[in-house]
């Protein structure tokens, strides 16, 4: 009698368990529809007014008198992202392809926590150093090399910090692309004749070449929504940059500098909801397409 | 009497502080198949590796003694190793074809060593895809990526790739060891073609195989030399304990 | 030839040298600035106090609210995202190990999730909130903060759980176990190490986010005292001292910034000591 009892128990709490299992498993899986269902039903109300395309390329932000005009934004955040992905990209392959081919044991251990450690550092505190060294560095010291007066705050620094909160990330997936491919097959180069770098050159960049592109895909989706340390560098002001020196306004930058104002001003808060919708839109579509590439290269391989 | 093509004298092979190879003394005969036998785990591939100085890979591996090839030493020179390296073909377990379509994986290894123009590639590399009797059954498709090959046709077009800079020795660790009969023996095939301009070591555990290739046999275990001679000697009159309970399949 | 051969490899050894070298020196440069221009503003009382009605305008007080309110919120949303990420990582693993290729999918979805800018997220929570009718509020940040870190919860866990070997779930199956119980008995206590590895990196990341909280927290100069109330967080304090004319303020959130570096410093520590340890008493299959 008893055992029948604790056979019921046992059941009833598998039972249970697995009905919350599936209820967090429906929920989890159905969160990018949700989040992109709310945000278009936020922006809906914009969207009526004006076409996606017209508010993308039109050039005037000034929300008192109802002009949403996206450019200035979204060519910003192209510029820091691109000159983040120009400074980093260089440094994460050569850096990886010397941990991987190259370097002895001790520095493959004292580098590991090291990118841990740049890894987990909160974007805040990349902002407050971009405060108080590259702002100034760029103000002071780049401006004058080069005959500009301005004051830091920049694209440039924008890119700077952005590189560097984006290259531990990327370093990470190269060193795995690099670490992924058979030792055979620079044994089969080397015993051609090769030497280690025309091995490195001709093979093993070429056959780790969808993983490096899929890294650096997603390390520019990383790059395109980072908010607050860009912000805290670059400059916010909504015209369209001319140059590297000159402030910018990412698209992240305009959502989170605004939320205050947002619900004061009429279309304000489905214009910034838009935002971040293209955010997500764009992101994804970045992160879909280098994992879809990571996982095809996986199975070729 | 034969040439030795590779003397190897007194070889130990260390990786960090395990010692994988024991005092190894050997000799490669030239011009004839030389089998190492062994159960897995005895250091044959280790040797082998030893040889065109793949070792240096490993960043704990150490070696001493001496491994003369052509009367120079390959441990204790100064020469280039790349230029050693090109002495000899090698040929793993599973072919690893280069990221490249067909004639480039041939043209790779000519285009490292020196320029040459386009009609000289072209002639070489139909040369030595012939050479493996691949060249019908690729030559409407010499652009097409590598990988598109079944496993015998690219193990063999690895074999023409090894061929294409010339070595002098053919190193071939388990060549058939991920293909299909057929397309083993077509290997093992092209093996007795080649031992006529080649000298060509081969590591394989496989008995029978030994027994079909080999003109000359290194047997090891445990990271030593058991017993070395002549193929008809060696497994007609094995001489010791160990070749004997082997030969028997007593161990594998 | 052979001669230019060795130059270029000199040159992009040489190259490769300095960017590994620049890497480790941009770190120390980081860890180094932020305490130098922080540790001095750092006192006892900034820590132990709440900002009295100067504090942002240079007079006394500490930031006692947002440590609280960092503690809280952080605490609150790492609980809630473990109790829905356990159960759906458990289930990736035992439930539905044979569905390999909708296993892969889940991941997928879970990686994209873990792609999106936090102030997506940020911005979703909003729309929550306005939905709900819920003000700027402990509450809010903790259900954005929970959506936030969810993937990363999940991911790590499941990296944990796909190292158990296969035998377990059949040696479990044979001797009469409910899935359930193969999942919290068996796998879970297996994967210990990195459970909790998991829960302190989401607990870390929950914890610096400034994005996700801005719009949801609000921002207070009390300590909440129910889950209604808003909440300052220390990110959100350094950002907000930041950007005010008086040096002594900006002086502050350097100092605060030292504090938040020091919180997320000891969990990546506690997280390295942790795996390593016990990746040394467990028995390796």
């Amino acid at each position: 009698m008893s055992s029948f009892r604790i056979k019921l128990s046992r059941s009833l709490r598998n039972k249970v368990h697995g009905s919350w299992m599936t209820v967090c498993l429906v929920f989890v899986i159905s969160m990018p529809v949700i989040i992109a269902g709310g945000l278009y039903w936020k922006s809906s109300v914009l969207l009526h007014d004006h076409g996606v395309f017209s508010l993308i390329f039109s050039k005037e932000w000034k929300p008192l008198s109802g002009q949403f005009g996206f450019y200035p934004f979204i060519i910003s955040s192209i510029w820091v992202t691109m000159t983040a992905l120009i400074l980093a990209a260089p440094i994460c392959l050569l850096t990886a392809i010397h941990l991987t081919q190259y370097a002895k044991r001790w520095v493959l251990k004292i580098m590991h926590p090291v990118i841990d450690i740049l890894a987990g550092i909160p974007s805040v505190i990349y902002g407050v150093w971009g405060i108080l060294v590259v702002v100034p560095f760029i103000g002071n010291h780049l401006g004058t090399w080069l005959g500009k007066s301005v004051s830091g705050y920049s694209i440039l620094a924008g890119g700077i910090v952005l590189a560097i909160m984006v290259i531990p990330f990327v370093l990470n997936i190269l060193i795995d692309v690099f670490n992924n491919i058979p030792t055979e097959l620079s044994e089969a180069s080397l015993s051609l004749g090769a030497t280690r770098w025309q091995t490195i050159k001709f093979v093993l960049v070429k056959k780790g070449l969808p993983g490096i592109v899929a890294a650096f895909g997603l390390g520019m989706s990383r790059a395109f929504g980072e908010t607050i340390a860009v912000l805290m560098v670059v400059g916010n002001v909504s015209r369209i940059p001319s140059g590297l020196f000159q402030p910018g306004y990412p698209l992240p930058a305009l959502i989170a500098n605004n939320y205050g104002e947002m619900l004061s001003i009429p279309l304000y808060d489905s214009a910034l909801m838009l935002s971040a919708l293209i955010l997500f839109v764009v992101v994804l579509g970045f992160n879909f397409v280098s994992r879809y590439i990571i996982a095809a290269c996986d199975k070729r391989c | 009497m034969d040439h030795t093509k590779i003397n190897i004298s007194k070889l130990n092979l260390y990786y960090g502080r395990q010692q994988i190879l024991k005092d190894i003394n050997a000799g490669i005969p030239e011009k004839k198949i030389t089998v190492i036998l062994g159960p897995s785990g005895c250091g044959k591939t280790s040797l082998l590796r030893c040889m065109n100085r793949l070792t240096d890979l490993h960043p704990q591996a150490r070696l001493t003694g001496n491994i003369l090839i052509n009367g120079k030493d390959i441990l204790n020179t100064t020469d280039d190793i790349t230029s050693i390296r090109k002495m000899m073909g090698l040929l793993a377990q599973r072919p690893y074809p280069l990221p490249m379509n067909i004639y480039n994986n041939i043209a790779y290894g000519l285009r490292i060593s020196g320029r040459m123009n386009k009609r000289m590639l072209n002639k070489r590399v139909e040369h030595y895809l012939r050479q493996v009797s691949l060249w019908d059954e690729v030559k409407h498709r010499l652009r097409d990526p590598a990988v598109a090959l079944s496993i015998g046709q690219q193990q063999r077009l690895c074999l023409a790739r090894g061929l294409a800079v010339d070595p002098q020795i053919i190193l071939a660790d388990e060549p058939t060891s991920a293909l299909d009969p057929l397309s083993s023996q077509a290997i093992e095939e092209k093996f007795n073609e080649l031992k006529e301009n080649y000298s060509i070591v081969i590591v394989t555990h496989i008995l029978r195989q030994a027994r079909r290739l080999a003109d000359h046999v290194i047997f090891m275990y445990m990271g030593e030399v058991i017993e070395q001679g002549p193929a008809d000697a060696f497994f007609e009159n094995p001489q010791q304990e160990k070749t004997k309970l082997y030969l028997r399949g007593m161990f594998y | 030839m052979k001669k230019f051969l060795k130059a270029e490899e000199m040159f992009f050894r040489v190259l490769m040298f300095l960017s590994t070298t620049l890497i480790g020196t941009v770190l120390f440069l980081i860890v180094f600035s932020v305490i130098k221009n922080g540790l001095p503003y750092l006192s006892w009382e900034m820590v132990s106090e709440v900002p009295s009605g100067g504090y942002y305008f240079g007079k006394e007080g500490g930031i006692l609210n947002a440590i609280v309110g960092t503690v809280y919120l952080s605490l609150g949303s790492t609980l809630l995202a473990f109790f829905i990420g356990l159960p759906v990582a458990l289930m990736m693993n035992v439930h539905l190990v044979r569905y390999q290729r909708f296993v892969n999918g889940i991941r997928l979805i879970l990686d994209l999730l873990w792609g999106i800018p936090s102030i997506v997220y940020g911005a979703f929570g909003f729309t929550l909130m306005v939905y709900l009718g819920i003000r700027a509020s402990l509450l809010a940040g903790i259900i954005t903060v929970t959506i936030f870190i969810i993937p990363i919860m999940i991911r790590a866990m499941d990296e944990a759980l796909k190292t158990a070997p296969r035998g377990l779930l059949e040696a479990a199956l044979s001797l009469g176990s409910t899935r359930s119980e193969i999942s919290y008995r068996v796998f879970f206590k297996q994967c210990i190490p990195g459970m909790v590895t998991a829960i302190l990196l989401s607990f870390g990341r929950a914890a610096g986010d400034v994005a996700s909280v801005l719009f949801t927290a609000g921002f207070t100069d009390a300590i909440p005292t129910s889950v209604n109330q808003p909440a300052a967080t220390l990110p959100l304090a350094i950002f907000f001292q930041l950007s005010s004319p008086i040096s002594e303020v900006r002086h502050r959130a350097y100092a605060a910034a030292v504090v938040l570096f020091g919180i997320i410093l000891v969990i990546s520590l506690l997280t390295r000591i942790i795996s390593g340890k016990y990746k040394k008493n467990r028995i390796n299959f």
